[in-house]
């Protein structure tokens, strides 16, 4: 129990947002704390580390896992996408990042990229929720902010800003 | 985008930025910091007879391992009571690392800093901290029954008793025709933001200053207390608060241990050092709220009008006392809402338990008092047959009888003086939402399909705004940027867009040039907080005033540049012109020039404010003596008492009859916050805090064992609402301008949480038929509660004496 404590490091490259990414850490290094501390990614948000609030949803492949709950090197081979991913500037909004705007679907924005990945990741395969729909879909994930009431409004509208993107209207 | 910004539904400025990963939150400041982890008590009362730090100083990456024997000067004292009352005779507050003895599970006891994280919990984990454990309170019950105590030298562990009176109670019952009395209990729930707290200490070796980051309701606050305990003047310590994931009340405590520690650390090492509070550290060593056993004897008329209410109640404070009894005197003064109680009195004892501190979580208070008030509502109607409506009309406090005194003193030291409300109206509006009068047609067909529901009702009335003071500084640059800072601290409450709004209309310069600074004391030094529904009403109103002085001193500088008299322009969109005359005009840019005589032109259009630039009196100074440099104007707002806004809401429940599931079908609110700023972040703070109500009434409660061990301290079993435990709610809104400030505003941000588990008892009572008194309720617990009932003699009967 008392022999020196040290770390051994390793390389781990990730995809993420596209772009490979390696930085060296321990093998114990969260996926999510990788993403915040050695990559620089603060998007994603730590709530809980006990998989339950949902703040550190990120995609793998395209679907929405809890960044906590995984270890930085199971994630290697896989493409992860963070609330960067989805769209990092300001000017240039994605369809769910424009909805919680006009919906006023975030206050303190803690939780927020959470719920941007999933529903993001969720109207992908679900292009038209009814909103007892958009209600469940937002399900797993926590806010002590909005009451959820223009969350679930958020997911409606960002279905209708993709069909009015997808029409041609641009802007 | 001349258009009046005030009142509109505007989409908040700060949204795009929070949205893409650009906030700036705690923990997303400092990388390469060290990082602080702490060793905390698993014992709710013990002696610490040894500390073992041996194995851990083995742990690569480990700078730094700290007792309550290296805590040197201040750091080394009890942390201050903030809020000193003449009732809390016995105030206790902890030290930054436990000195001999915790009294808490969660207390901090060592503190290591190391290279990151996880070495920093690796070194914890090889602390050996021996402890003779000592008897544990836990619970008002055993608290108040005075076996054991929290402290040595404190009796009975009570902390704080007050009795306060308003007329002959005695004689007001002795005299009622009806008497009614009630046991009511109420559990603990917390704050419990999704971020949880976090500090960032920058030292600065070279010239001694420190700048601390911390996520923090009082930035202003910090700062003394910092400076304070470290022994520095306050002009080398700068504090910011960056994007805040949420407070609701548990961060306007100050200063947490950590608070010191990790500067003080920072200091000692020369190094940065950072600190983010993980859940479980939140659940056993932040704060939490609500507890109270309440007993209410009220005398009422044949009509249901009060005659005298006698209240006593005993509040669980936890293990110290910081943040005073602010709780217990709000609940209550707040207690009494929108009613004439007749004569009233109201005792209470505030009691220490072997628990998490107790501070105020949104509703402070409120939501006790309001429980316990409606409570008896329901209790007398049911008694006399009546409406609860109607029983709670009439016991209204008329519009014409505004402003009203209640004859008590309320939190912050002044008279509990009602400035504004139209309660009766607020009533009808409540009763064609929900549809009231049409309920029993409802509940009728509902029963034949098999189906059990109730509604339910309440109301409150919410002190907001309380002083002492807030302020504003405006600044126009040259570029036409309009700089607004305010001291108070923002947690999601949307303040960049409000107060650009209401700066915005003030000074006449489009929403986009304005750009709000919250809780920067290098911006603002003097500020008091974010909590007690105080954001808009106190630094809304001071940046209006500051907006106005800057507006006057626009129009004096373009007034002599366009040589005509102030009174004859107006500012709108940026642009000063004389009134019917808008092509005589000045851009409020070219004043911010002119109103900083220069020696040196920085580009060319501050060439105008040169010294051999136009015309000048060379017998005036180029800055008058009552004048300063610059189109900048600060002012403050300081009220004589608190505004006092007011809702009422109405929920209709479904009751499984078989399982006793408990559903909510409908949750309606009207609220009143006088004037309001942005409908939309009005409506939002509605829901959250609707939600936050939703949660402790039905889901939320910290379940401790006998020996003081929090059993559910993880979201996985503290049941946080989630999307789908909420109901859709219905809003109205009346607008009743508060008197007692320039913009009308009373404050929004608590006042969806206070009546809900009021309303959603009175509701489980109406849909069961027997009285509800324990809140929160799970199902297993009303299928217990329909057990006793059914077998009758269980529940003891209330009824006249």
């Amino acid at each position: 129990m008392s022999e020196p404590v040290t770390e051994q490091l390793i390389e781990i490259t990730l995809r993420v947002n596209g772009v490979p990414r390696t930085a060296a850490a321990p093998a114990r290094r969260l996926l999510s704390d990788f993403l915040r501390h050695d990559l620089g990614l603060t998007g994603t948000h730590v709530g809980c580390e006990h998989g339950v609030c949902g703040a550190c949803t990120v995609l793998l492949d395209g679907d929405p896992v809890r960044s906590c709950l995984l270890f930085a090197v199971t994630a290697r081979g896989h493409e992860i996408t963070t609330i960067e991913g989805i769209g990092d500037d300001p000017a240039a909004l994605s369809p769910v990042q424009q909805a919680f705007v006009e919906c006023h679907g975030l206050q303190c924005g803690f939780c927020t990229p959470g719920f941007v990945t999933t529903i993001t990741a969720y109207l992908d395969e679900h292009p038209d929720p009814t909103p007892e729909q958009a209600r469940e879909a937002v399900s797993g994930n926590l806010c002590r902010c909005t009451g959820y009431q223009n969350i679930v409004r958020s997911v409606l509208r960002a279905a209708e800003i993709r069909r009015e993107r997808a029409g041609g209207d641009d802007r | 985008m001349s258009t009046r910004q005030v009142g509109e539904k505007v989409q908040r400025v700060e949204d795009p930025r929070l949205l893409t990963g650009n906030g700036r939150y705690l923990d997303d400041l400092g990388q390469g910091a060290l990082q602080a982890a702490f060793v905390r008590s698993p014992h709710a009362h013990a002696r610490i007879t040894d500390i073992d730090v041996t194995d851990a100083l083995d742990v690569d990456g480990v700078e730094g391992i700290y007792t309550y024997e290296d805590l040197d000067g201040r750091t080394g004292e009890t942390l201050p009571v903030l809020i000193p009352h003449p009732s809390l005779t016995h105030p206790r507050t902890g030290h930054c690392l436990a000195r001999d003895v915790v009294k808490h599970v969660g207390e901090a006891v060592v503190m290591v800093v190391a290279r990151d994280r996880y070495l920093a919990e690796d070194a914890c984990a090889r602390i050996r901290v021996s402890y003779e454990p000592l008897p544990v309170v836990v619970g008002v019950e055993q608290a108040r029954s005075g076996g054991h105590r929290v402290h040595d030298d404190v009796p009975d562990n009570v902390a704080a008793h007050l009795v306060q009176e308003v007329g002959d109670v005695e004689a007001a019952l002795a005299a009622a025709p009806n008497t009614l009395t009630l046991e009511l209990d109420i559990e603990r729930s917390a704050s419990m933001p999704l971020e949880g707290k976090g500090v960032y200490a920058r030292w600065d070796t070279d010239d001694g200053s420190l700048r601390l980051y911390s996520s923090t309701q009082t930035s202003t606050g910090v700062r003394a207390a910092v400076a304070a305990k470290l022994g520095m003047p306050l002009a080398k310590v700068e504090v910011v608060t960056p994007d805040v994931g949420g407070g609701f009340g548990v961060k306007i405590v100050h200063p947490w241990p950590e608070e010191v520690l990790v500067p003080w650390a920072a200091r000692r090492l020369g190094r940065d050092v950072k600190w983010t509070e993980d859940r479980r550290e939140h659940f056993v060593s932040s704060s939490h709220e609500r507890g109270q056993l309440q007993q209410v004897t009220v005398g009422f008329d044949d009509d249901g009008r009060l005659l005298g209410l006698d209240v006593r109640f005993w509040h669980d404070n936890g293990a110290y006392t910081p943040y005073g009894v602010i709780v217990p005197i709000i609940t209550a003064t707040q207690l009494l809402g929108p009613y004439k109680p007749g004569a009233y009195r109201v005792e209470w004892w505030s009691l220490y338990t072997n628990t998490v501190l107790v501070t105020p979580y949104r509703g402070a208070g409120r939501p006790q008092g309001c429980y316990a008030m409606e409570r008896t509502m329901d209790a007398i109607a049911a008694h006399l047959g009546l409406d609860r409506a109607e029983v709670r009309s009439r016991n209204f406090i008329q519009p014409e009888e505004m402003p009203y005194d209640q004859g008590l003193m309320f939190q912050d030291g002044r008279p509990l003086r009602y400035d504004s409300g139209d309660f009766p109206a607020s009533l009808a509006k409540l009763k064609a939402l929900v549809g009231w009068d049409d309920f029993a047609a409802y509940r009728a067909l509902a029963e034949r399909e098999g189906r059990r529901v109730g509604i339910g009702i309440g109301c409150y009335v919410e002190g907001t705004g309380v002083g002492p003071y807030e302020g504003g500084v405006v600044q126009v640059e040259t570029s036409g940027r309009v700089n607004v800072a305010t001291g108070l601290t923002t947690q999601g409450q949307s303040h960049q867009t409000a107060f650009a709004q209401i700066v915005a209309d003030e000074l006449g310069v489009p929403m986009a040039d304005v750009h709000v600074t919250t809780g920067d004391t290098r911006r603002m030094a003097y500020a008091v907080g974010t909590f007690a529904s105080r954001g808009a009403v106190m630094s809304g109103n001071a940046v209006a005033l500051a907006a106005r002085v800057v507006r006057a001193k626009a129009l004096r500088i373009a007034a002599d540049a366009l040589e005509v008299s102030p009174d004859d322009l107006d500012i709108a969109d940026g642009v000063i012109a004389v009134k019917g005359a808008p092509g005589t005009s000045i851009d409020l840019k070219t004043v911010a020039v002119l109103s900083n005589p220069l020696r040196y032109a920085f580009d060319t259009s501050a060439q105008a404010a040169t010294q051999f630039a136009g015309t000048f009196d060379p017998e005036k100074p180029p800055v008058a003596d009552d004048d300063e440099p610059g189109l900048e104007g600060q002012d403050f707002y300081s009220p004589t008492q608190a505004t006092f806004a007011n809702g009422m809401h109405a929920a209709v429940v479904e009751t499984d009859p078989v399982t006793a599931e408990i559903r909510i079908l409908r949750y309606c609110v009207v609220h009143d916050c006088g004037t309001m700023v942005n409908p939309m972040v009005v409506e939002g703070q509605v829901h959250g805090g609707v939600a936050q109500g939703v949660g402790g009434a039905l889901y939320e409660r910290m379940v401790y064992d006998e020996s003081g061990q929090l059993l559910n301290a993880s979201f996985m079993d503290f049941l946080m609402p989630y999307a789908t435990e909420v109901p859709h709610i219905e809003t109205d809104h009346l607008e009743t301008p508060s008197p007692l400030n320039p913009l009308g505003i009373k404050g929004a941000g608590e006042a969806g949480t206070i009546p809900v588990t009021a309303v959603i008892a009175s509701a489980l009572e109406d849909a069961e038929g027997f009285p509800i008194r324990s809140m929160p309720i799970s199902p297993s617990e009303l299928w217990e509660l329909r057990l006793a009932h059914a077998s009758d003699t269980a529940a003891p009967q209330e009824g006249s004496p």
